[in-house]
């Protein structure tokens, strides 16, 4: 029989908190982490984003530790596993894994050899792995935006090959100048704050986070059960969506098929809204292929923008404490809706009991990925 | 979990400008550029795809070995559930570096999206994927160096539980000039036992 796994603790690191309490409470008071910047190191005009405030990182992490040679997104990632492996026991059968885009990409600003090493993503896991003292190689997840929620899947399939019993994620990434001047190069950046499936939506605003999770195949202190994924490519185009959200169907198809459940059991989705115009249609498209457009939906982006890696595994988090919680959080930034096809955008926080959570990301290189959960009785 | 043997059924291996299949030689030149190599060995396959030229170094040396394994594999008349599971030690920061270059000085600013899009890893992936239709699982992965037994369990997985009814594995590794890619397919039918000695020993090779 296959393994049961479960998502046992987490932990998110944002700008509107540094625990998932204090991020729930600010979501339901509707605060987002969305402000315009002034900052011509990341770009010359002004631009909005959701980042972390440097002094709140570097306090948080002196009372956790005297370390000194950890980069920004480090000490963020540190911050957001620190609670939960305090409270665990590592062994050979403990897996990490690390997810990001871009990882401490910043580096690259002032060449020198250090700087180069200090860019790959190998040696930010090390750096991390190090400091909690893991004992098994770790695994870097690099998979475009969808990367954070790709995370769990890989850490399921993980546990139930027999590779490991428990599997501590982190994912994070950080705004960038390389990112921004990026995203700036395709357009693809909002002059407001992103408005995800709405009519006057006008494109991704980013954002920086890091968030936790220890997957476990033990029942103990069980927050949620991870009962299916997928991960399909749309084989169409690297640097735009399917128009026909084949890659996404198919990834929540087959996330439905191995937790045979039915589309319409789902109680609601955390989707991927990044407020781009393809993207946020791409998904109303897929949803409705596969009869999922009465089910409660929100993106998370216009409280935490785009945090790319971060994204899916930050979003999760969210996720299951809406489920714990029986309550449906508003998706803010939503007007009137702006997708051909019909979703039910949740736009007032409600309550609702809920059994299975659907979280869904896609990204550059056509991937995507669906991660079904179901509430543990 | 994992008790079904899976076989791999064909590997290829690209390093020091030569193109080796199943163990034999098949394309080999001179010490030359990977740009050169790359372009000589797409003429020499015949391989009639324009979107290559296009390709930043890692997808152009993913792409030609997928090629080389998918060519008698791919059936166009139906659905090709081949999984790609990719990983490699400097993730894209070939082009990262020339990206970076871009941006770094104010008096030559000039970012570009034909350039953005290929700083992720798994642009290769996509790559693979418009090229052989293959609408199915696909992951890539950072190591410091070649993970045999993480490849061989992740592939394993995805075999075990229906996810892909092939996996496509590959280390594709370059930064500036330094490359090495060794693919490998993995099926439930053949003759040569998909175990983690065995990938470490050929891709040692």
């Amino acid at each position: 029989m296959t393994k049961e796994v479960y998502i046992t603790e987490t932990n998110c690191i944002t700008p509107i908190g540094f625990d998932v309490a204090t991020n729930i409470k600010n979501i339901i008071g509707s605060v987002s982490g969305i402000q315009l910047h002034q900052n011509t190191d990341l770009m010359k005009m002004p631009f909005y984003a959701s980042i972390i405030n440097d002094e709140a990182i570097n306090s948080a992490f002196a009372k956790i530790t005297s370390a000194e040679n950890n980069t920004r997104l480090e000490k963020m990632m540190i911050l957001a596993l620190q609670p939960i492996v305090e409270k665990s026991k590592l062994d050979e059968r403990t897996g990490f894994i690390l997810s990001t885009t871009k990882g401490n990409i910043t580096a690259l600003k002032n060449p020198s050899s250090d700087n180069f090493q200090k860019a790959h993503l190998g040696q930010l896991a090390k750096n991390i792995a190090d400091f909690f003292g893991f004992t098994t190689e770790p695994i870097v997840v690099s998979n475009a935006c969808v990367s954070g929620i790709l995370a769990v899947s890989v850490a399921k399939r993980l546990i139930q090959a027999g590779m490991f019993d428990n599997i501590f994620i982190v994912a994070g990434d950080e705004v960038s100048e390389f990112v921004l001047s990026g995203f700036n190069s395709f357009q693809a950046m909002s002059d407001s704050p992103c408005r995800p499936y709405s009519k006057n939506r006008n494109g991704v605003t980013l954002g920086e986070a890091t968030a936790a999770v220890l997957v476990s195949s033990n029942k103990k202190n069980a927050k949620i059960k991870i009962i299916g994924d997928g991960s399909i490519n749309d084989a169409n185009h690297i640097s735009g969506p399917s128009r026909t959200g084949e890659g996404l169907f198919r990834s929540i198809e087959s996330a439905l098929t191995e937790a045979k459940i039915n589309a319409n059991q789902i109680d609601y989705i955390s989707a991927h809204g990044t407020a781009t115009s393809f993207n946020d249609e791409m998904e109303a498209i897929a949803f409705n292929r596969l009869g999922l457009e009465n089910i409660p939906v929100n993106s998370l982006k216009g409280f935490y923008g785009h945090t790319l890696g971060a994204s899916g595994l930050l979003e999760t988090v969210i996720g299951i404490e809406s489920v714990l919680e029986s309550k449906l959080f508003a998706s803010l930034g939503f007007d009137e809706i702006g997708v051909s096809q019909s979703i039910n955008i949740i736009n007032k926080n409600e309550d609702k009991e809920m059994n299975y959570f659907l979280k869904t990301a896609s990204g550059f290189g056509g991937c995507n990925t669906a991660v079904l959960f179901e509430k543990v009785k | 979990m994992l008790d079904n043997k899976t076989y791999i059924q064909s590997f290829c291996t690209i390093q020091n400008n030569e193109i080796i299949l199943d163990g034999a030689s098949i394309f080999k030149l001179e010490p030359t550029t990977f740009l050169d190599f790359s372009k000589k060995a797409y003429q020499y396959f015949e391989i009639n795809y324009s979107k290559f030229f296009k390709m930043d170094n890692l997808s152009k040396l993913a792409f030609l070995g997928a090629e080389l394994l998918l060519e008698n594999e791919i059936n166009n008349t139906k659905e090709n559930n081949i999984a790609l599971v990719f990983a490699n030690k400097s993730s894209s920061l070939d082009t990262d570096v020339k990206y970076q270059n871009s941006i770094s000085d104010a008096e030559n600013y000039f970012p570009s999206p034909a350039v953005f899009v290929y700083t992720l890893p798994n642009i290769c992936l996509g790559e693979i994927s418009i090229r052989h239709q293959l609408k199915s699982e696909n992951s890539f992965f950072i190591f410091d160096a070649f993970n045999s037994a993480f490849m061989t369990n992740y592939a394993k997985v995805l075999l075990d539980s229906n996810k892909a009814d092939k996996v496509l594995c590959g280390w594709v590794e370059y930064f500036d000039e330094e490359y090495k890619a060794f693919l490998y397919l993995v099926g439930r039918e053949g003759n040569l036992e998909h175990k983690i000695e065995t990938v470490l020993t050929e891709y040692n090779k």
